[in-house]
């Protein structure tokens, strides 16, 4: 079997007898398009904490194109191809649209620690974080300060920075929570936009986006995965539902 | 001096530490405020507990209350008009505004009372040599220790014992929970707040002789305070009761034996031991 | 670069020839911007709170001082490269160590550090002089043409002017990088600045260590300029006092540092004599005021009152 882009192994995390994430096991595979649902509180961001290296499991390994990163930095797991967008946008507020994406291009090329040329005048990095802000229809924004623009907008922009590192592997957190449903559909398109390559994991709550975008979905509940399969027997697995109906979902 | 003497002259110090620098520990845990001005409610406590005492013949028991009320009643007035302002603000604004304090309430006591160090008249009862039958010590330094572990006794029981406490425990260790338990954070922290300078005032009186009380007294002090508390750890009161006692014994011993040494040994004890330890030697649990 | 941008150095050359008896506090302003700037590149863009920063001016100032007293290296430029090597390596060391830490224990670390020093010059005193410090300084002339006269502070002037120049060229050169964007990244969200792959701790150390070697140059420059050392060059005074110039000035935009030296200096000189605890009254007022509301500074209102003027005019 080849190696998945993304696995984990056995994955546990406890704050001390609070166990958040328990036994997981996981794939993501080269070009997935995967979603990960689940009641509130099922664990699913801790999870991305856990991939991305923001917390530490208690134990277990996560392993990234067949190595194991369980003890890597988040920077360093970054630079292996592992990009991620947060629930509350991380965004740089007293910069422009333009600088913010700007930051992560230059990340990715290495020209972050540059000293010398003035950013302004590395065209390299511009054009490319133009480009990309084209395709979010944020053009116009460009030179805006974080803070003039509008809650929605700003969750493209922190797409954006995601999508300036070029990573394999994408993790989204509920991409779509705050942006107006006028302007969800960019998103869509952005992501289906994405080279073929490149996995993507999406947290959601919100079915329709789930539904349309998801070719394989995983169901988190209490920290463990509880059900895993094509969007269609997801949907009508029974237990699936109840554990939903159990729960507040927003739509 | 013999190894007793030494013991005890560095207890009572480490005990003035504690009372001074507990409500300021319980206090930057509770409201993560970096609170540099803490030193001037000590300072002015001393001096409204020395005046009453001059200047209307207030008991010493008397004076000691009154010094905890007044700048109790102050630092809520202080809190709550401006304090309150900068809890969202960024650290940098916090130590600039508690610097500006200080500096205001160093010269303000200059100019109204004068830049002389002020002395603590004590009363009768305390004054002079107490016999333990194992060492005679001085009564006003065994009062200090008696006075230090009864606080710590009844912070401790406070904490444990009283819902106040358990509140401000349980939002020292997590504020967002304790909110949404129906815990009232904002009234919490003048509370807190105000409890805290009231200790501190106290403690600024009863250490006069130790600390001295002259308008300089937050600015020289301030490093102390602030290396009991990061050493003992944020808002816990065990842990700034013992790095008060670590503290004030070393600075006293050493002071001793090796007067030219001994600061840069206490500089070089706190940096390697928050280097060790950078929540504090009783900080946080890690998770 | 903006037209405005050649006022301060017009400013300061024309200083020179309108204010011939004032040339000695005209270094003194010089060499208290500079260190200003060091500490505008550590706290105002990289966001590192830190109240020890003249262990750095203490290392270049006693470096220069003990050079030229023990090994009678007295020639003003190489004794300051060697300052700046000097307190650039104790950055280095102490940053590597220190900046894994954040929030009142880095402060707390900070102090000790320069804490530490302070003691450590006090108690080396055969090297350093002690509690007296280096009186006396002598050094040979700049360039072998110009010497250092006591009296009118000339060739100090000039000679401070042009060092604070070519520092100038290199911290703006530096902020206007993608290294001094990405030191405004990690000042403004440093989650976001991992999770974009940057290594944060070694941009961190970086310009902590090249801010060192800044406030080395200016402390060598005191010391050279002066020609004495003592204990207060490491002082929480000196420290808390460069800080309050940054703030009052601005923080985070290069010229904040030379406006609040100026205004502080000049004003220091003409109230901090005759009114000590007026002034210190004064200065604790306008400390709380600006964290209260003018976080930015002198030059955050002059901004403020641009904009609203602007504003006020289009409509």
């Amino acid at each position: 079997m080849t190696a998945a882009l993304l696995e984990t192994r056995g994955l546990c995390k406890s704050f001390g007898a609070l166990d958040v994430a328990r036994e997981i096991d996981f794939r993501l595979e080269r070009g997935a398009r995967q979603a990960l649902i689940g009641p509130n509180g099922a664990g699913k961001t801790t999870f991305l904490n856990l991939l991305t290296g923001l917390l530490r499991p208690s134990r277990g390994s996560v392993l990234l194109k067949g190595e194991d990163v369980t003890s890597l930095a988040q920077a360093k797991r970054v630079k292996r191809g592992i990009a991620r967008t947060f629930q509350i946008n991380q965004l740089f507020r007293g910069l422009t649209v333009l600088e913010n994406v700007c930051i992560a291009v230059a990340e990715r090329l290495g020209a972050g620690g540059s000293m010398l040329r003035a950013a302004g005048e590395r065209s390299d990095v511009i054009a490319e974080a133009t480009r990309l802000l084209a395709t979010l229809r944020l053009a116009d924004d460009a030179g805006r300060r974080i803070g003039e623009l509008p809650y929605g907008r700003q969750r493209l922009v922190e797409i954006a920075i995601a999508l300036g590192l070029r990573p394999q592997v994408l993790l989204l957190d509920e991409p779509a929570a705050g942006t107006p449903s006028a302007e969800s559909h960019i998103l869509f398109d952005a992501i289906a936009g994405l080279p073929d390559e490149i996995a993507v994991l999406i947290i959601e709550h919100d079915m329709d986006f789930v539904f349309r975008f998801a070719e394989r979905i995983t169901v988190m509940v209490n920290g463990a995965i509880y059900a895993e399969g094509t969007p269609g027997a997801i949907a009508a697995d029974r237990n699936v539902r109840a554990v939903y109906l159990g729960s507040a979902v927003d739509a | 001096m013999d190894l007793t003497s030494i013991l005890l002259g560095g207890l009572a110090a480490g005990m003035v530490l504690f009372i001074v620098s507990v409500g300021l520990s319980v206090t930057m845990g509770l409201m993560g405020f970096v609170n540099l001005a803490h030193g001037a409610f000590a300072m002015l406590g001393g001096y409204a507990i020395v005046l009453s005492m001059s200047g209307w013949g207030l008991p010493f028991p008397l004076a000691l209350a009154f010094g905890f009320a007044a700048v109790g009643a102050l630092s809520v007035v202080l809190e709550r008009l401006l304090y309150a302002r900068l809890y969202r603000a960024s650290e940098l604004d916090q130590v600039l505004f508690t610097i500006g304090l200080v500096l205001v309430t160093i010269a303000a006591v200059t100019l109204t009372v004068g830049p002389e160090t002020q002395t603590l008249v004590l009363p009768e009862w305390l004054r002079g040599q107490t016999d333990l039958g194992v060492v005679r010590y001085r009564t006003y330094s065994l009062m200090l220790i008696a006075v230090g572990a009864a606080l710590m006794v009844g912070l401790w029981l406070g904490f444990e014992r009283t819902r106040l406490g358990a509140q401000i425990r349980a939002a020292v260790d997590n504020r967002r929970m304790a909110e949404s338990l129906g815990v009232n954070v904002r009234r919490l922290f003048t509370v807190t707040f105000a409890l805290g300078s009231g200790l501190a005032a106290v403690g600024g009186g009863l250490g006069a002789e130790i600390l001295g009380l002259d308008p300089q007294y937050p600015l020289r002090y301030l490093a102390y305070f602030l290396i009991v508390v990061a050493v003992g750890g944020l808002g816990r009161v065990s842990g700034v009761f013992l790095a008060a006692l670590l503290i004030g014994l070393l600075d006293f011993v050493l002071k001793i034996q090796f007067p030219k040494g001994g600061t840069l040994f206490i500089y070089a004890l706190t940096l390697a031991l928050l280097l060790w330890r950078p929540h504090g030697l009783f900080g946080r649990r890690s998770g | 670069m903006r037209w405005w941008e050649a006022l301060p150095w017009l400013a300061g050359i024309a200083a020179y020839f309108l204010f011939p008896n004032y040339l000695a506090f005209g270094t003194q302003v010089l060499i208290t911007i500079l260190f200003a700037l060091s500490l505008d590149l550590v706290l105002g863009y990289a966001g590192i709170l830190t109240l020890g920063h003249a262990a750095f001016f203490g290392a270049g100032a006693y470096t220069v001082g003990m050079l030229a007293l023990h090994w009678g290296w007295n020639e003003p430029l190489s004794g300051l490269l060697a300052a700046a090597i000097v307190a650039g390596a104790i950055g280095l060391a102490s940053g590597l160590v220190l900046l894994r830490t954040h929030g009142l224990t880095l402060l707390m670390l900070t102090l000790c550090t320069m804490a530490l020093l302070e003691e450590g010059a006090n108690m080396a005193s055969a090297y350093t002089g002690g509690f007296d410090g280096m009186p006396g300084l002598k050094y040979a002339p700049l360039l072998g043409l110009f010497p250092f006269d006591l009296l009118y502070f000339r060739s100090q002037y000039v000679y401070a002017l042009a060092l604070l120049f070519a520092c100038f060229v290199v911290v703006r050169v530096l902020v206007h990088s993608h290294f001094g964007l990405s030191l405004t990244g990690i000042r403004e969200n440093v989650i976001r600045m991992h999770a974009v792959g940057a290594p944060v701790r070694a941009r961190l150390v970086t310009v902590y260590s090249v801010s060192a070697a800044l406030a080395g140059v200016a402390g060598a420059l005191f010391a050279q300029s002066n020609a004495y050392v003592n204990l207060s060059v490491l002082s929480l005074e000196r420290a808390a006092g460069v800080l309050i110039v940054l703030i009052l000035g601005g923080y985070g935009r290069l010229y904040g540092a030379f406006v609040g030296a100026v205004a502080y200096m000049v004003l220091e000189h003409a109230l901090a004599k005759a009114y000590p605890t007026g002034w210190q009254l004064g200065v604790g007022l306008a400390l709380m005021v600006v964290a209260l509301y003018a976080r930015n500074g002198m030059l955050g209102l002059a901004d403020a009152l641009r904009r609203r003027l602007r504003g006020g005019r289009g409509r």
